[in-house]
């Protein structure tokens, strides 16, 4: 199989390149994207990228796959390759630290400004704070989020602002807060997203729905959010 | 929250129903004057005039070319703030938007100046 692999180490390289690999697949067996990038760095230890649980659960090995961002370690290589070739590019619209590692920081600065963590101004109960399981099934579909980046770096809103525009992983989890019965700062929270940018840069266009590995929707979120904003606005 | 900015009406939420409110209006408009003309068939210019000229339609004209204007200043100062930025043109990229922006402007304003000069001195 014949892999192209983003190779890109500012430290010597002077551009990024786009370096050709090939690879045996094993017959009879489905591997996963992040098994092939291991056996690619058996070949080139010098190949970098970001991995942990192997399992979908700690969002780091978010890469771009045939064009398409995803999360190699579920993504099978039969379902993003095409006539046999593979192209694997780092996160799109991101700073690249080396080959398919990106730095995330302007990621982790949006979702550091919806201050996702609860608040809530009432004097704590002895014990805990209670939701009924109505109010706790409205966070369903909104605390799953891993953080991975992938919906964020297929936004070209969060392309072409992302120090303004919230991103579409940040304003799941503003949705999040807003959405939780126990949160006290709704109107303070609304108030912060009021701006063209935060929020009203999303064209809705649905990419983010599109990859997200863990099949959320943040494109619903945020326009719960635009009805909060008119709501509260009225 | 982003401050400084120069949409229309500084306000993201503002700008959203402005920009949908005006759309319902264009919307409304374009509908009343196609079923206008397909209602009377075989117009003259006489009739054209006498039914811009009543007083609801000069002000429903009036209303479609303000609507236009803050429509296509929304949309345009979106598409500018998008494209026209640093990381294509560095350093120039502030002096090429305000340039931009001022360009859009000005055209919107003449536009917006002679539609409703146009449909105020129909003859009534």
């Amino acid at each position: 199989m014949q892999v192209s692999v983003y190779r890109y180490d500012p430290d010597v390289d002077e551009a990024p390149e786009m370096r050709d690999m090939s690879i045996e697949l094993p017959e009879g067996k489905e591997l996963m994207v992040l098994d092939l990038l291991e056996r690619l760095k058996e070949q080139d230890p010098s190949l970098s990228y970001r991995r942990s649980c192997r399992e979908g659960v700690c969002g780091s090995d978010g890469i771009n796959m045939n064009g398409l961002n995803g999360l190699a370690c579920i993504t099978p290589v039969s379902q993003v390759a095409k006539r046999g070739k593979l192209t694997l590019r780092p996160l799109p619209g991101l700073p690249v630290i080396r080959d398919l590692v990106v730095d995330m920081s302007q990621f982790f600065d949006q979702f550091e400004k919806v201050r996702p963590y609860l608040i809530n101004d009432q004097p704590p109960p002895a014990q805990e704070r209670l939701q009924s399981p109505e109010e706790r099934a409205e966070l369903d579909g909104l605390y799953e989020c891993i953080l991975c980046g992938c919906c964020s770096t297929a936004c070209p809103s969060f392309w072409w602002n992302p120090d303004k525009f919230v991103g579409p992983a940040g304003l799941l989890q503003a949705y999040r807060f807003l959405a939780d019965s126990r949160d006290t700062a709704s109107a303070e929270r609304l108030r912060d997203l009021e701006d063209p940018f935060s929020v009203f840069r999303c064209r809705g266009i649905m990419n983010c729905v599109n990859v997200c590995p863990k099949g959320l929707n943040p494109t619903r979120a945020i326009g719960k959010i635009r009805g909060l904003l008119v709501k509260q606005g009225t | 929250m982003v401050t400084q900015v120069t949409s229309l009406a500084r306000s993201g939420l503002a700008d959203f129903l402005i920009q949908r409110l005006s759309a319902v209006v264009l919307a409304l408009y374009t509908l009343c004057l196609l079923s206008f003309f397909l209602v009377n068939d075989g117009l003259d210019h006489r009739q054209l005039v006498e039914f811009l000229g009543s007083a609801s339609m000069r002000a429903f004209s009036v209303l479609a070319v303000l609507s236009t204007a803050a429509h296509g200043w929304i949309g345009l100062w979106t598409v500018g703030t998008d494209y026209i930025r640093p990381h294509y043109f560095g350093a120039w990229a502030v002096v090429f938007r305000m340039v931009y922006q001022v360009g859009c402007g000005l055209v919107l304003f003449i536009y917006t100046w002679w539609g409703i000069r146009l449909f105020w001195m129909l003859p009534g």
